[in-house]
């Protein structure tokens, strides 16, 4: 392979991984605020079959994508709801409507099954195309992947570095402390459910309208992509820059799988397909390794200087969910 | 900021947590309020900061009437709370805790922020960088930053519930000259608390409230007699201190015990109790008291030494294999470590129970729970969730869970957080156990307690440890000394052979 091929295939990768880069985004802020939305994986192929009639039945690309964040957020509605304000199961609501999702995409996806609907289009950037390496990477791709990076930046900076963003932080937490600071806490947990909601129904038009177009009931290749996008949630510790390299990862290695498929027959397909899985588990065993004692007593033993380096390094590297996750608040 | 409350009234179903109460604290004072746990004072003091509304009655604050809709809303108007347990976010760094809250633009504005922070800090002569981790800080550090935090935005009027709960005696010290500042700086100061000598020491005024009534006030100076007659209706002793009830048969023996963890070192501890003795351990929080009861208890594993209870060498096994030697160990922490949430007594008590047969007996459980709630007297019925007993209540039912014969007791800090008359109650508890010839060791915060209670006393200072002192030869002033770190001899340091 020539590195003109495999910048191709990484560029294929960076596009390939904007759905779940969507849905890993919007599920991340959906949990800083303290809610667990498990109705993902049904969600994301609802938006993807809708999303895709929508856009195949106006003709419109920018209506399917509404309409797919339309969904999402619908979903992520029904979530906020039973769960904020009915006082139900996050994780029982969450699971039934990830499977009737998913169910229902495929009942109502029938007329529209083979079909051809319009594609997203390249859109190659002026100028910065020409960059070598960078610019095949990068700057030739179509906006819903552009979208895709800024939106990675964005997330971080409304959590990490604004106002809004530290009381997010803070409603995920101690909800209770968040409220003594002046926050509505049930009303911001709506917001930023269905706020997350919506950019997880982004995944399935970005799926059926540019990844791999069309509409092909349970062949499209959807199913499962709302529950990895959930374990790289966890993986990226609730920060969209992580969880971005994490749904690059994950676009990646499934990449490799592909390639090496071809280079190495004796390996059986399905282990390069599951590859993917346990590299994850393993990634997050490292994440977590501050906790364990004996590191505790290793550090001990380390010289000032290295100490304070290793126990900052573990402490950016450690991922601990929101302290509230899943657990409604009552102001009184 | 002058604060005025007029016949506050508040009801929870059959609970009339607050009477008709009136009470007026001009600007500048610090007023103590008083009351035993339960007696109304957390719910006036919620009332006053927003997070519940009184059923009937008015808040005027500098002569206005306001209405409080939440905590919030308090603020606004500078009426500002800190919590028992301080209602911060301590995966979060100081600086964000501190600016959490305040209104401003869409961007964060650390760098002015941290400029008035240490502005304040060093008004107050706090000392928490800004950049460190509140879940890495004390009680009292936190407790620190909430002050800051509330003068930041405007509080004119303070709340302080519990504060000197859970607080080493240095800081106790820091918040007290801390709160007198804010005192003559015109701020008004709400002391909440049911340790007399607190109050006493601090407070210009008391109010003291009893079953939901303000039964009294007073000013300085208090006679205590009168404040605690106020409290409880009738005047409770403090009983002389009992002797040791041992007969001389030494019961736990520890030869050069040393336990560390990443932050301390405890090292070359030894130390005989036989039956029915009872050792104090004191020390600011954290200073390897902690460490060395759980290590005692077989819960940490030591790095050196012996540990023997009845003559059995027990160094290196867990807490089972003390626990079948007639060990117990009870942790502050009630209802994350002791009990477990959402369970009844009744269940406790089956569970704690020696195991026969594959069913559950529940008449003979519940008969048996009847009877270790009226012999413990636990208000609360068989059925009751443990999590809905009071703090006194739960740590009885902590007591009445242990097995029958103990030959040893190890207590994290037994009383905190309890009212005088629990307190002397489970002591006497304890005490009816030492004369079984149950060998007790515990960790207080409070000296008189350690003083009171023990035979002997082991002082720790950064993991550091005094040899057994008799508590007879020892005064408060001279434990308050050790605990700060003077008059240590050289030679006690446990790293010396």
């Amino acid at each position: 392979m020539d590195t003109n091929t495999i910048l191709i295939g990484l560029a294929g990768v960076l596009a390939a991984a904007a759905p779940v880069l969507f849905a890993v985004l919007g599920e991340t802020i959906t949990e800083r605020a303290g809610i667990i939305n498990l109705s993902m994986n049904g969600s994301i192929l609802l938006s993807a079959m809708g999303g895709f009639a929508i856009a195949q039945l106006t003709g419109s690309l920018m209506l399917g994508f509404l309409g797919g964040m339309l969904i999402g957020a619908l979903v992520a509605l029904i979530v906020a709801f039973s769960s904020i304000t009915l006082h139900q199961s996050q994780v029982a609501v969450g699971f039934v409507l990830a499977l009737a999702g998913r169910d229902l995409s495929y009942f109502l996806g029938v007329p529209y099954m083979n079909s051809s609907g319009p594609v997203l289009q390249g859109l190659p950037i002026p100028f910065l195309k020409d960059i070598p390496v960078l610019g095949v990477l990068l700057f030739r791709q179509n906006l819903i992947t552009y979208i895709s990076y800024i939106l990675i930046f964005l997330v971080w900076l409304w959590i990490f570095r604004t106002r809004p963003g530290l009381m997010l932080r803070g409603i995920g937490e101690r909800p209770a402390a968040a409220y003594v600071r002046g926050a509505n806490v049930n009303l911001m947990r709506y917001v930023y459910t269905i706020i997350g909601g919506a950019f997880i129904g982004l995944a399935g038009p970005a799926f059926t309208l540019n990844v791999k177009a069309g509409w092909m009931g349970t062949q499209t290749g959807l199913d499962g992509i709302g529950w990895i996008a959930l374990s790289i949630t966890i993986f990226g510790g609730w920060n969209p820059i992580r969880a971005a390299f994490g749904a690059y990862l994950f676009s990646f290695l499934q990449w490799l799988g592909l390639v090496l498929q071809s280079q190495l027959p004796g390996v059986p397909t399905q282990v390069l397909q599951v590859a993917p899985f346990p590299l994850m588990i393993l990634t997050l065993l490292l994440v977590n390794i501050s906790d364990a004692e004996w590191v505790a007593r290793i550090l001990a033993t380390l010289p000032e200087g290295a100490r304070r380096f290793t126990i900052k390094l573990l402490r950016t590297l450690r991922a601990s969910p929101p302290a509230s996750l899943g657990v409604p608040f009552e102001s009184e | 900021m002058d604060v005025e409350l007029r016949d506050i009234d508040k009801t929870f179903g059959a609970v009339h947590a607050n009477v008709g109460i009136n009470l007026k604290v001009p600007a500048g004072t610090i007023q103590g309020l008083l009351g035993e746990n339960g007696a109304g004072k957390s719910t006036l003091m919620k009332i006053l900061s927003g997070f519940i509304r009184a059923d009937a009655g008015e808040i005027l604050l500098d002569g206005h009437p306001v209405i409080i809709h939440s905590p919030a809303d308090a603020i606004q108007h500078g009426v500002g709370m800190l919590h028992q347990d301080p209602l911060d976010i301590p995966p979060m760094r100081v600086i964000d805790n501190f600016i959490l809250g305040r209104k401003g633009g869409l961007t964060i504005g650390h760098a002015a922020a941290e400029r008035d922070y240490k502005r304040l800090a060093e008004e107050f002569s706090f000392s928490i960088d800004p950049d460190s981790y509140v879940d890495a800080l004390t009680v009292g550090e936190r407790q620190q930053l909430e002050i800051l935090r509330l003068i930041w935005l405007g509080a004119k009027a303070l709340i302080f519930d519990e504060p000197t709960t859970g607080i080493s005696a240095a800081q106790k010290v820091k918040l007290f000259t801390a709160l007198r500042l804010l005192a003559s700086q015109g701020k008004t100061i709400l002391f909440v608390s049911h340790k007399l000598e607190d109050v006493e020491g601090l407070c210009s005024r008391v109010a003291v409230l009893r079953q939901g009534i303000l039964v009294g006030e007073a000013k300085q100076p208090y006679t205590t007699k009168n404040l605690v007659e106020m409290m409880f209706g009738k005047e409770i002793s403090v009983g002389a201190r009992d002797p040791c009830a041992g007969d001389g048969k030494t019961n736990l023996s520890l030869r050069d015990l040393s336990v560390e963890d990443y932050r301390l070192k405890v090292q070359n501890v030894s130390l005989e109790v036989c039956c029915g003795e009872v050792i104090g351990l004191a020390g600011m929080e954290g200073s390897g008291q902690g460490l060395f009861l759980r290590s005692v208890a077989g819960l940490v594993r030591t790095v050196g030494g012996h540990i023997f209870l009845n003559d059995t060498d027990l160094t290196g096994h867990s807490y089972h294999a003390f626990k079948r030697l007639g060990a117990a160990f009870l942790p502050a922490a009630r209802l994350e470590e002791g009990l477990a949430t959402g369970m009844s007594l009744t269940e406790h008590i089956v569970l704690a129970e020696e195991a026969h047969g594959f069913f559950i007996d529940w008449d003979k459980g519940r008969e048996l729970t009847r009877k270790r709630i009226a012999d413990f007297n636990i208000h609360g019925t068989p059925a009751s969730p443990v999590e809905s007993l009071s703090g006194g209540n739960q740590q009885r039912a902590l007591l009445a869970l242990l097995r029958e014969p103990l030959s040893l007791l190890l207590l994290e800090h037994p009383t905190r957080g309890l009212d005088i008359e629990s307190t002397i109650y489970i002591w006497s508890k304890l005490k009816d156990r030492c004369r079984e010839g149950t060998c007790i060791l515990f960790i207080s915060s409070d000296l008189e307690e350690i003083l009171q209670y023990s035979d002997r006393v082991l002082v720790f200072f950064s993991g550091k440890v005094t040899k057994p002192l008799e508590s007879k030869s020892l005064s408060i002033e001279k434990l308050g000394e050790l605990i700060g770190g003077k008059g240590w001899p050289e030679s006690t340091s446990g790293k010396s052979k």
